[in-house]
């Protein structure tokens, strides 16, 4: 059970291989998280994650595999997840998501296609399921990780980001539909993150490392926002952003 | 319907049904559910009460009150509050022989967490003055007391419930003369002089408890406010006794985040520290204002905004007093806000596994949740009290982990063996239960 501060004690990952999830549960199994289910697609990815959250304080975890090219096997795979926790999930966390080659797909229908499907409608299905069960739980967190790029759609990223956008969008609703269930939503919108995803990526403002990203989200989830922001400044200069007429955000944009 | 439910510290909430049977057989009945717990007036600080997606049982429906016998002997339904016993008992004679600092517990509540009182280190805890009770487990309804099934009767105590849900208990009570407490006031400028004096003098009252300006830094570091006294003789001109009236004020909406700062907790403190004499004797005061100050406010707890506060409540023997100075010191320094430290001597135990006191100190402190650095600095206490072989109190609790709950009462795996006896399929669980793993051993 999660305590009066806010640190979960057991933890699903969806995308447990995900930089940014390691790089927070690294910080929840320093405080109190002790049990810890892992899932993905990489056996061996996911057991170095599982071995590193064991590191950091988790005394039990377990892995589950799923490919979130199928959306229609995401129930499975969270009520696998749940199975293994055998005791109330105090967190779950959704980080699944695929930044892919923007240029390479923007003309491909299959893999535009893929896009949509692991980036929205995996995770979608996915806290469906999620939220069902937390529900009858009486207690429970959901963190679905969204980008600043759901924000304003760029053009070098619109078939992420437009995806994430939709999630973003999505969340929020369902976070309103939590209310006085006792369970509650919280939207990460990280910028630019240096991990395996964005390596060749060119950086750009307000870029941080995945342990930055982690102080916010553990500070985040010590409050009730809605939408926990990091850098937290990015609130600001995203509201900026959406607003500036579309030749400039252009030019800003794809600089 | 389901509701939602926190404790008093209105942190970590869950929700879950609520049922508020009137008989033990309706009890019986709620007990089948597969996850289930008590709950009284919900005064535990965290989440001892409360049990999420399961049934949590009110017993605010079991509310019988016996007759007082002549030699003060009651039997009381274990919904029966102590503000309800007090204003039958108060007229007749009779006191509750251990008060918290609340009148709003219930007697199953009081049982379930052991209370104490400032009384704790002459008269012991609350289960010192149980004669006999009934218990309903999910094998069966026991009639319990010190000389029938010992194990269990003592393994209730403190056990927040983990055992079963008690119907009706039958209590021993105090007798008194007055509706007035004669109290010796003394304030001190420092830590070592309060503890001195406590050490020295306690023995000569029935009730003694200190107050502690956690916020005071430097040479000041730890003044305290000492009031100690009994109950008063009989008053020849009024021999009438009053039970202590109902609150009459309310904190009607949470307060915004934040009015609890280091700011206006000091500048409270002063005030607190500054109204109070340097030296007093038997001054009379009300049962009420002596023993629950903080009932003239209802729903005092709002005061601490939306993210609500932890009390931090430990004890220590007397060879690791240090702990209670040293915990004074890292709370000073932090700036943690923090008001209302209550420090008071212990004197023994009970025999039962999981009772919070043991001789030697006690020190209480409400912090409000906000500041980032006050779970990693309670973490730290915690380190604390585990070396000083001390331990937190779990009615108080809403943070420890199950490896600290382990080194605190090394006791627990032999209570959750005995608790597994009674209860085979676990039926009995609570948040805090699940936390800490307390069905587990």
């Amino acid at each position: 059970m999660e305590n009066a501060f806010g640190q979960p004690q057991t933890i699903v990952v969806l995308g447990g291989t995900s930089d940014i999830a390691r790089a927070v549960l690294k910080k929840l199994c320093s405080a109190r998280a002790h049990h810890v289910v892992l899932a993905g697609r990489n056996q061996a990815l996911l057991d170095e994650a599982a071995a590193e959250a064991r590191d950091y304080g988790a005394t039990t975890t377990h892995t589950v595999l799923f490919d979130a090219t199928e959306p229609l096997d995401a129930a499975r795979a969270v009520s696998d997840c749940f199975a293994a926790m055998g005791e109330p999930v105090d967190l779950v966390i959704e980080a699944v998501g695929l930044l892919g080659k923007q240029l390479e797909y923007e003309d491909d229908p299959t893999m535009a296609a893929t896009m949509s499907i692991v980036n929205y409608a995996w995770p979608v299905a996915a806290l469906a399921e999620v939220r069902r069960r937390l529900v009858a739980q009486g207690h429970g967190r959901i963190l679905v990780m969204s980008s600043v790029a759901a924000i304003r759609v760029r053009r070098s990223s619109y078939l992420y980001s437009g995806a994430k956008a939709g999630l973003d969008r999505l969340s929020d609703g369902l976070a309103d539909s939590l209310e006085g269930t006792g369970v509650t939503l919280q939207i990460l919108r990280p910028g630019f993150v240096r991990s395996k995803m964005t390596t060749g990526e060119p950086e750009i403002p307000f870029t941080t490392g995945v342990n930055e990203v982690a102080e916010n989200v553990v500070r985040g989830l010590a409050g009730s926002t809605r939408v926990i922001w990091s850098p937290p400044i990015l609130r600001y200069v995203f509201f900026a952003l959406r607003h500036l007429p579309g030749p400039i955000w252009r030019k800003v944009a794809d600089r | 319907m389901r509701t939602r439910l926190t404790g008093w510290g209105r942190t970590a909430g869950s929700l879950a049904e609520l049922t508020a049977p009137s008989t033990e057989e309706a009890v019986a009945v709620a007990l089948r559910a597969p996850a289930v717990i008590a709950r009284g007036l919900g005064r535990s600080y965290g989440d001892a009460a409360q049990v999420g997606g399961g049934l949590v049982v009110d017993n605010a429906g079991l509310n019988a009150i016996g007759p007082i016998s002549a030699d003060g002997l009651v039997t009381l339904g274990a919904g029966v509050s102590i503000e309800d016993l007090l204003t039958v008992s108060i007229p007749q004679g009779w006191f509750v022989p251990v008060t918290p600092g609340t009148r709003q517990v219930s007697i199953g509540g009081a049982v379930a967490a052991d209370v104490h009182g400032k009384n704790h280190h002459v008269d012991g805890s609350f289960a010192r003055h149980v004669r006999a009770m009934r218990l309903v487990t999910p094998t069966g309804v026991h009639t319990l007391s010190p000389e029938v099934e010992p194990a269990l009767f003592w393994a209730t105590f403190g056990a927040m419930g983990l055992t079963g849900i008690v119907s009706e208990v039958t209590l021993q009570l105090l007798a008194i003369a007055s509706d007035q407490v004669l109290v010796d006031t003394d304030r001190y400028d420092d830590l070592d002089e309060v503890m001195a004096a406590m050490v020295e003098g306690d023995d000569r009252y029935r009730y003694s408890v200190a107050w502690v300006d956690c916020m005071a830094r430097g040479r000041r570091m730890g003044r305290s406010i000492l009031t100690r006294g009994d109950h008063a003789p009989a008053d020849a001109n009024d021999p009438t006794r009053h039970a202590p009236h109902a609150a009459r004020l309310a904190v009607p909406i949470t307060a915004p985040p934040g009015l609890l700062n280091p700011a206006t907790i000091t500048a409270f403190n002063e005030l607190w520290f500054r109204a109070a004499p340097r030296h007093r004797v038997a001054e009379a005061q009300s049962i009420g204002s002596f023993f629950h100050p903080l009932d003239g406010l209802r729903d005092w707890n709002r005061l601490y905004g939306p993210r609500g506060f932890v009390q931090y409540q430990f004890a220590v023997p007397d060879d690791g007093a240090e702990a209670v100075t040293d915990a004074i010191a890292r709370l000073s320094q932090s700036r943690v806000p923090s008001f209302l430290a209550v420090l008071k001597r212990f004197g023994a135990g009970d025999p039962a596994p999981l009772s919070f006191p043991q001789p030697g100190w006690t020190l209480a402190l409400d912090l409000p949740v906000g500041p980032a650095k006050l779970a990693p600095l309670l973490d730290e206490l915690d380190e604390l009290v585990i070396a000083a072989r001390g331990r937190v109190y779990l009615a108080k609790d809403s943070r420890l982990s199950p490896r600290t709950v382990r080194a605190m009462y090394p006791r627990l795996g032999e209570f959750a063996a005995l608790a597994d006896t009674i209860d085979p399929e676990r039926h009995l669980t609570s948040d805090l239960a699940r936390r800490l793993r307390l069905r587990e051993g």
